[in-house]
């Protein structure tokens, strides 16, 4: 066979010097630069391209742009596969491989095109009736259906490449670069707007690409490629190509969707897949032209039914005959010209069906004068021929054979983008569509999309647009003059809604996509689904990868006719973005895999990496969990090195600790009012421990406050916590007290921390410290002084966690690495200790960490209620003064300790009363936080306990149920180390 | 969406992080209402808002929240 037999021999804006071998389902075929997939399968003779959605029908190639609801294929393989790619948007490339998709086992032979033959069973929403009934069908059917239905599968495998996100400004975004937007993008140049111009097409020229118009007195593709120069030439412009304007959002804000590899067998190294556009333009012209409508009639899905301007375009710009024998039929004008267009290439029209009574003489003439039969007031009621169409059966009986049925139902605008912002087009009669009735601020409609159906009107609008566009940005210079063409006549067309009485029991397809056809709106308008919103819900029209693009307006007419209503009562659908799908990977960007969250390293990051640290992550931040020495065990590790910290003396990285500096003749006063506990007593050169509430009076975060001078107080919060605090000062000293004469600034970044602890962690700082004094009398108890470590100044304060005499150092956080290093080679047996150490020393202790500072604890429940001031106004106090929060029942902090002194308590179980074994069980407290302790040598918890007091030294049982673990637990004070304090204040 | 900081300008929302609803007369004998309810407006509703990927500035905002039409 030929190659390419249904290629014209001559035309079309390919490259026939050069071939492009590509495969679909395995079998080899060519085509020229400048096909897309579509067009090349049509020079094959490839009709069968697709199964359908439900039925599985045999499906061909009935569009040509965006709007193609059937030709839908998975291209390119492993990781790069991807499904439902339109065949008409892929522009041919060498290598190209596409499968057909939804068929069983192949297109030719599909078993699931039985499914057809069961339609009388399965109507729309038939398997939402499947969750009622049978009972317990739906595991069955869902299993099944989800197997049949639907669209390609996608691939498994990670995708290899990148995209990229870019953020672009301009005055004037033009939208589509057909007619309309190529005069506005000049108007806006020309009156000094910036101006990007962007179309979802490789080239420019909108429908002018496949037409055949004159412009200026010359051929369209003049004045497209003199308007091209002219505006790629210009610094204030930009063009992009393969880039589909998907969505419009608040404030001038458009996202586009480049292409920019999809045309290449792969991206170039280097060269993103795609691309994400977020553009910020001060007015937005959309130029997206309009997309025509089918007709509905029996069978009208089968292979070789095409629109007529598709068919229009195959013929111009890709010279393929798209049938030898075809028929045209038609409710409007616009499918003259592509009668004539065929005809001019040598395709004989077998005839020309008009559905109106009368024509216009000019286009009857024109019939005549190309020797193509003209039948008006013809309706088709449909087809006949299974994997194509054979026969036009004409509503009255006769029938008129052909190989392809190219078919006009008139024009509908591509509202998408003047409606995501909310606005609903309304129906127009002068061209049976919907059109956009108001605009969004902002946004100018020219050309097709706002209705206007001839090219001097698209080139007449779009010039005024672009004009105003740019006058509303201020630039109204005058250069340059609107396009001319010669005078059109308006489209005349003529309503096709009613559908023929033979086709209102077969397959007549409203929605090709969804294989949603005329009796399945009669369905739901019998059923009550007569909302436009509901119909779509109840049978799918309009949605899937096309949203309706051919089948919304038929759609909305045919149950304005069930309801006997206008087709302006019946409303339309919301249009939402995407215009068109978007790839996940898009949407994405880089913020992929390690790149989707920062990673917070600690100044103490690499040395933690080179000494055997087990890491573990920490919000953002990544933090030691224990140090491992060689054959050491995770378990043996955490506990040698707590024992360290009770015996001798170990350090800690803490400098992921929240650090904040609060200066100003105001600091106190803001520090007052937001912490719980007073502060007014604090002398320079002291720390102490505090609260801060939430106004509603439980407990914000935990830390300590140290005044390192008159008016400069330097502040800790929890790691997890120090966004928020931040925060919360932020909003309090600059909205609810802005008169308070204070800065707030995180720290956190500019200190590294390092805690030293231990009883022999004094000894150790008296041998490191080359400035500064560290012995009781200059550095006591909660005591802060300057100092410096070998060259290095820090700042050392004597605060305790883990309940031992210890430090925690303060250094400029470059420096970090040295001060460690300076205590590890001091001479003493020094312990570095990680996460898991830290926390059990705390848990030792019965000091509150995140697990206790949940949010729904107060200060009294954490047994810390004597901080609380009573003479002073502070956030919180308010609302901690309800008498709920007195309330003895509430939960509040104990110990807890397993009764046979070894059981492991889980830290979430709930805590109940033993014997309490069937639900519902009363569940009295939780275990918050959980450890073995090597100091004690059993393990302990902490819990928060109702009735607590009265519940001291009782048993019960920390159940965790769905791991089928219960230990009986005694309820402890939670100081099980030291309750006296003694070790921290060493005399 | 575009917020205009009092310090920086017109920035995208992305920036701004939400703190509450803007409560003019927060007191003592009305904190119940201030903390746990909320107005949650149809049209014009001012909010308290922070350029937290900016300056910092801590500011109220008038956002219509049918049009989400900004006023600074």
């Amino acid at each position: 066979m030929a190659s390419q037999p249904w290629r014209l021999a001559s035309g079309g804006a390919i490259d026939r010097t050069r071939t492009l071998r590509f495969t679909f389902d395995g079998r080899e075929l060519q085509g020229h630069p400048g096909d897309t997939l579509a067009s090349a399968l049509l020079a094959n003779g490839v009709r069968l391209v697709a199964r359908s959605f439900k039925y599985h029908r045999p499906r061909g190639i009935f569009g040509c742009g965006p709007e193609e609801p059937n030709a839908l294929v998975r291209l390119r393989r492993a990781g790069r596969a991807e499904p439902n790619t339109r065949s008409t948007m892929i522009e041919l490339f060498e290598g190209l491989e596409a499968e057909s998709q939804n068929r069983h086992p192949s297109l030719e032979f599909d078993f699931a095109a039985v499914g057809q033959w069961l339609a009388p069973l399965t109507p729309p929403g038939f398997y939402y009736k499947t969750f009622m009934w049978p009972r317990g069908g739906w595991p069955f059917y869902g299993h099944w259906l989800r197997r049949l239905g639907g669209m390609g599968t996608a691939g498994r495998l990670p995708d290899p490449d990148r995209y990229d996100q870019r953020y672009a400004h301009c005055d004037v975004l033009v939208v589509g670069s057909g007619p309309a937007g190529l005069a506005a993008a000049q108007a806006a140049l020309g009156a000094g707007a910036s101006v990007m111009l962007v179309d979802e097409r490789d080239a420019l020229g909108g429908h002018l690409l496949h037409a055949q118009a004159r412009i200026d007195g010359a051929p369209a593709s003049k004045w497209i490629a003199a308007s091209e120069a002219r505006l790629a030439a210009h610094p204030k412009v930009r063009i992009l190509r393969r880039a589909t304007a998907f969505g419009c959002y608040d404030h001038g804000h458009v996202a586009l969707l480049e292409r920019v590899a999809d045309h290449l067998p792969a991206p170039r190294p280097n060269q993103p897949r795609q691309r994400l556009w977020n553009v910020r333009a001060r007015r937005i012209v959309v130029a997206a032209g309009a997309i025509e409508r089918p007709i509905v009639f029996n069978d009208n899905d089968r292979p070789g039914i095409m629109l007529a301007s598709a068919a229009r375009a195959y013929v111009n710009r890709y010279a393929v005959a798209p049938g030898r024998n075809p028929i045209v039929y038609t409710n409007n004008d616009s499918a003259y010209a592509a009668a004539l267009d065929l005809a001019r290439v040598g395709i004989r029209v077998r005839a020309l069906l008009d559905s109106r009574a009368a024509v216009a003489p000019r286009l009857s003439a024109a019939m005549q004068q190309a020797g193509i039969e003209l039948r008006t007031g013809c309706v088709v009621s449909g087809v006949r021929g299974a994997r194509a169409v054979e026969d036009v059966l004409l509503d009255g009986g006769k029938s008129l054979d052909c190989d392809a049925l190219f078919v006009s139902g008139g024009w509908n605008p591509s509202v998408h983008l003047l409606c995501h912002l909310g606005a609903r087009p309304r129906y127009d009669e002068a061209i049976h569509s919907v059109k956009p009735a108001t605009l969004p601020p902002g946004f100018h409609v020219a050309g097709g999309a706002a209705g206007s159906l001839s090219l001097a009107r698209a080139l007449d609008e779009g010039w005024r647009a672009g004009r105003e566009a740019a006058a509303a940005c201020g630039c109204t210079d005058e250069s340059g003059t609107a396009p001319r063409t010669e005078a059109e006549e308006p489209c005349g067309a003529e309503p096709l809604w009613d559908i023929p009485r033979a086709a209102r029991d077969g397959k007549a397809f409203v929605d090709l996509q969804n294989d949603v056809t005329y009796r399945d709106i009669e369905l739901a308008h019998r059923e009550n689904f007569r909302s436009v919103e509901h119909l779509k819900r109840l049978t799918a029209l309009g949605m899937g990868t096309d949203q309706g693009k051919t089948s919304n307006v038929n759609g909305l007419a045919i149950m304005a006719r069930l309801r006997g209503e206008a087709i302006d009562a019946v409303g339309t659908t919301a249009f939402r973005p995407p215009y068109t799908p978007v790839a996940f990977g898009a949407l994405a960007g880089r913020e992929r895999g390690e790149h989707l969250i920062p990673v917070r390293r600690t100044p103490l990051h690499a040395w933690h990496l080179a000494h055997g640290a087990l890491m573990t992550s920490a919000g953002h931040w990544m933090r030691p969990r224990a140090y491992l020495r060689p054959g050491e065990s995770f378990d043996g590790a955490w506990q040698r090195e707590t024992r360290a910290v009770r015996g001798a003396v170990g350090i800690c990285d803490v400098s992921t600790l929240g650090k904040i500096d609060v200066q100003g003749p105001d600091a106190l006063e803001l520090l007052e009012r937001v912490y719980c506990n007073g502060l007014r007593s604090l002398q320079v050169g002291r720390a102490r421990y505090g609260l801060m509430l939430r106004e509603d009076g439980m407990v914000l975060d935990d830390g300590t406050t140290s005044r390192i001078g008159e008016q400069h107080y330097f502040i800790t919060t929890t790691t997890a916590n120090a966004a928020r605090v931040l925060q919360h000062l932020e909003y309090y000293a600059q909205m609810v007290w802005p008169e308070l004469r204070v800065h707030v600034a995180s720290v956190s970044d500019q200190w590294g921390q390092i805690a030293a602890a231990g009883p022999r962690s004094r000894d150790l700082l008296a041998r490191v410290v080359s400035r500064g004094q560290v012995d009781e009398a200059a550095l006591p108890f909660l005591g802060v002084v300057d100092a410096a470590i070998g060259p290095v100044p820090v700042r050392i304060f004597r605060i305790s966690y883990s309940g031992e005499l210890a430090y925690e150092i303060a250094v400029p956080s470059r420096n970090t690495e040295t001060v460690w290093s300076a205590l590890l080679g001091a001479g003493l047996e020094v312990t570095p200790y990680g996460l898991e150490a830290l926390g059990t020393l705390r848990i030792e202790k019965g000091h509150v960490a995140g697990g206790e500072l949940d949010g729904r604890t107060t200060p009294a429940d954490l047994g810390l209620g004597r901080m609380v001031s009573r003479t002073k106004r502070f956030v919180g106090a308010r609302m901690l003064g309800r008498v709920a929060l007195a309330d003895p029942q509430r939960r509040a902090l104990v110990g807890l300790e397993p009764l046979d002194g070894k059981s492991l308590i889980r830290a979430g179980a709930q805590l109940v009363e033993p014997g309490e074994r069937t639900p519902p069980v009363a569940m009295l407290g939780h275990v918050s936080s959980a450890t073995y302790s090597p100091t004690l040598g059993r393990p302990i918890a902490l819990g928060l306990l109702a009735g607590a007091a009265s519940r001291m030294g009782r048993t019960l049982v920390a159940a965790a149920p769905l791991l089928n673990e219960a230990v009986e637990v005694k309820v402890v004070s939670p100081a099980f180390y030291d309750p006296e304090g003694l070790r921290m204040k060493p005399t | 969406m575009l917020f205009r900081c009092p310090h920086c300008g017109d920035r995208d929302h992305t920036e701004f992080s939400y703190l509450r609803e803007f409560d003019p007369d927060a007191a003592d004998d009305t904190q119940f209402r201030h903390v746990y309810l909320r107005r949650n407006e149809i049209g014009a509703h001012r909010e308290i808002w922070q350029h937290v990927y900016g300056c910092r500035t801590v500011f109220v905002l008038e956002r219509d929240t049918v049009t989400h039409a900004v006023h600074g």
